[in-house]
């Protein structure tokens, strides 16, 4: 079944990077070059924080605006990079309205969240979650319940 | 060390002449891992002999460590320069972001040289660093807006380190800080002051770098003990609920919670300003350093009226720990916990060291009872046990000084007692004013002998408590030597560098692991004999520029007041410095 990274409860959230190291080093690699998510703070810390990661949307604006298609649809939601065909134009970068198209910068290629949910497995404090993407959300766009932006999410895609 | 790795990679930053350039020198990661290790051997090359603490020839070393971007914990920076408040070795320790973004940026060490003749900010992303005009950031009321306008121009969201002055390191209060991410400090012994000398507002750190390991297995798997070793361990589960502040209540009970600058070890309203109390009640977020799953930091959300207006409010954030809490708590005999808040964002706002600041003000207010100062000194000011109000307003002219008085407030507490007396109850040690500790002869001996003077240099207060706990009595040579033996291995956590909160944790058998996984092999010994030479480096250096533990000045007040191994002997501290000190010159080669 489909997964994608689900961000449970942002309040939670303290700003500790466990899930960004985790990310890279589920490459092997220490740093955070290979991180495919991102935590900020809202605009200063004592507001709290912010955790940017692919929410796995069913019609990807990024995948939209890839003039080689390199950003292969991955049913029900989100999408594969195929690194052979992608130019390192950033078009999907600037396309993602969450910001969570990182950057490979040694490639000039999108590093984009796989959905394997190696990162929840090092949040403290159960911010993160790996959830089944079933069935497919039948409204688009309802951005506001959902991970990308930080926003708390009130069970979507919950199963039937 | 492995091939990629950026550690041994310095950026120099001269101000003097906005020119910067990179430097690789393994050789001193090599022989001194990161952190204090090659710190100290830098502050060696950059400082020169009797450096003006606040002149351009003073250096400030900001250097991190090898497991720091790969380990959990590892998320402390270590700065050094000459201190504008002891007049000698600087050292300070700070996490927020800063150690992860600075390695992150690609560097084991930044060193600041020269000074600015106008105010400027620095930037530094990955390999560029661009110099910026920070005329108009210079005397901003508060540190915090500093932050939020740097925050809101520069790049680097989530990944980068602001370390910031408020006005006391502008004016050059001796005891200024260095705000890091709003809740963190580079606090003690005035590097605030230094970045002020510089006209240094800010440095901005970012980068997001990937760090070579030396086996993907093993560094998976040694990640997953420490891991699980940090978030399993029962006190860094009590580190993360109460934080640091959860030593209130059990100090106050066993009598050594310095209380009314030390004339008790007992405070009234504990209860209230304790830990329990504040998360209680005020609680509203904790946040963690970069790469620490613990998220030690608690802020207390205060809610204030506006007194004139009715049903208008404001509601800070206000970072507290068990140092704060002491030092304009218990030592200003403040219970009103909201008031006590409202001391701490004043002095955030302003960037001063909050312990040196209420153990100045502790003394003032006794000097005043004591007729040596009066309402001429005071600027008008009627200094109380648990006035905050007027606390605040002391504040506000230490760091504009309207006479003398405070100007020799600015500089501390030992310097205020040589002009107006009163030194028997002028609690610094080294010059440094003391930690928020009395729990008998080795917390003092750490304040003593610690080679920055500080509670966190050899932990005494530990010692003491498990000498009470286990009716143990205590000798000069044993404090000695175990406040010997600690500091020497805290000199390689603070190389690597590891928060000393998880010093449980990173035993020398993990600290070995995790080194490996680097590409770095060092023996026990090897460490062991890192740790003693850090510290015997630390020591020449002080000793060059003056320091004599024959000259120690004991503060009367420490001999007066009972701790809970009853009253301390003087004799008993002196034999115990002597001791420590033939220590480190023995055995620290
Ligand atoms: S789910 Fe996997 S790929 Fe996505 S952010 Fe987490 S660790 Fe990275
Ligand atoms: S690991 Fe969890 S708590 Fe830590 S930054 Fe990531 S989402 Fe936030």
């Amino acid at each position: 079944m489909a997964k994608r990274l689900s961000v449970i409860d942002v309040d939670r959230c303290v700003g500790c990077q466990s899930c960004m190291f985790a990310c890279a080093r589920r490459l092997g690699e220490g740093g955070l070059a290979g991180a495919c998510i991102g935590v900020r703070s809202a605009g200063g810390i004592r507001r709290g924080f912010v955790v940017v990661v692919c929410r796995a949307c069913p019609d990807p604006p990024c995948a939209r605006v890839c003039p080689t298609d390199a950003l292969l649809l991955r049913p029900p939601g989100g999408v594969r990079l195929r690194a052979d065909l992608c130019i390192g134009c950033g078009n999907c970068a600037e396309a993602c309205p969450f910001g969570a198209v990182f950057w490979d910068r040694a490639q000039n290629k999108p590093q984009i969240c796989v959905y394997c949910g190696y990162c929840a497995r090092y949040c403290p404090y159960e911010v993160l979650a790996l959830e089944d993407l079933t069935p497919p959300p039948s409204i688009r766009g309802r951005d506001g319940e959902a991970a990308g932006g930080g926003v708390r999410k009130e069970a979507p895609h919950a199963p039937p | 060390m492995l091939p990629h790795d950026p550690l041994p990679r310095i950026l120099y930053i001269d101000l003097s002449r906005r020119r910067f350039w990179v430097a690789e020198r393994p050789d001193l990661f090599e022989d001194g891992l990161g952190g204090a290790g090659v710190a100290i051997r830098l502050l060696e090359e950059e400082c020169p002999p009797g450096a003006d603490p606040l002149g351009p020839e003073n250096p400030v070393i900001l250097a991190v460590g090898p497991l720091v971007g790969l380990f959990p914990m590892a998320s402390k920076t270590v700065a050094m320069f000459q201190s504008p408040h002891t007049g000698n070795l600087g050292e300070s320790h700070a996490g927020g972001r800063s150690a992860v973004a600075i390695r992150m940026a690609g560097y084991g060490a930044i060193i600041l040289r020269g000074a600015s003749p106008t105010p400027v900010y620095v930037v530094v992303e990955d390999d560029s660093v661009y110099f910026r005009d920070a005329s108009a950031l210079w005397g901003l009321r508060s540190s915090a807006t500093v932050g939020r306008v740097i925050r809101e121009r520069e790049r680097g969201a989530g990944v980068r380190t602001i370390m910031r002055i408020g006005r006391a390191g502008e004016r050059g209060v001796t005891y200024a800080c260095v705000v890091t991410e709003t809740y963190r400090h580079f606090g003690r012994l005035g590097l605030g002051a230094v970045f002020g000398s510089k006209k240094l507002k800010a440095l901005v750190v970012s980068g997001r770098r990937a760090l070579p390991v030396a086996d993907r297995r093993a560094y998976r798997e040694a990640y997953d003990a420490i891991f699980q070793a940090a978030t399993d361990s029962p006190l860094m589960q009590k580190y993360h609920e109460l934080g640091t502040a959860m030593n209130v209540l059990p100090l106050d009970a066993i009598g050594a919670l310095p209380t009314r600058n030390l004339r008790s070890g007992r405070f009234e309203g504990a209860e209230a300003i304790s830990g329990e109390n504040l998360a209680r009640n005020y609680l509203g977020r904790r946040v963690a350093c970069a790469h620490c799953p613990v998220a030690c930091i608690h802020l207390a959300a205060l809610r204030i009226p506006y007194p004139n207006d009715p049903y208008f409010y404001k509601t800070v954030m206000v970072g507290y720990d068990h140092e704060p809490i002491y030092a304009v708590g218990s030592m200003l005999g403040i219970a009103d916990v909201a008031g006590m808040l409202q001391v701490l964002d004043e002095v955030e706002a302003v960037g001063l060291d909050v312990m040196s600041a209420g153990v100045v003000l502790a003394w003032a207010t006794e000097a005043m009872e004591r007729g040596l100062i009066s309402l001429k000194e005071t600027d008008g000011l009627t200094l109380t046990w648990g006035d905050w109000e007027t606390y605040i307003r002391a504040v506000g002219r230490i760091v504009d000084p309207p006479n003398d008085f405070y100007q020799a407030l600015g500089r501390g507490v030992e310097h205020a007692a040589s002009l107006y007396g009163g030194a028997d109850f002028a609690l610094a040690f080294g010059g440094n004013e003391m930690p928020g500790y009395h729990t008998g002869p080795a917390c003092h001996l750490t304040y003593l002998t610690g080679a920055r003077h500080s509670h966190l240099d050899s932990a005494g207060y530990s010692l003491d408590q498990r000498a009470a706990a286990k009716g143990e009595a205590l000798t000069p040579e044993g404090v000695a030597e175990t406040l010997l033996e600690e500091e020497r291995w805290r000199q390689v956590l603070a190389s690597l560098v590891v928060c000393f909160f998880a010093r449980g944790v990173y035993t020398p058998e993990i600290v070995q692991r995790a080194l490996a996984v680097a590409g770095i092999l060092r023996s026990a010994d090897d460490l062991a004999r890192i740790g003693a030479e850090t510290l015997t480096r630390k020591h020449a250096f002080k000793t060059r520029e003056g320091f004599d533990p024959a000259q120690l000045r004991i503060p009367r007040r420490i001999l007066e007041t009972p701790s809970p191994l009853g009253r301390l002997e003087e004799n008993f501290l002196r034999q115990a410095i002597v001791r420590f000190f033939m220590g480190t010159e023995a055995n620290g080669q």
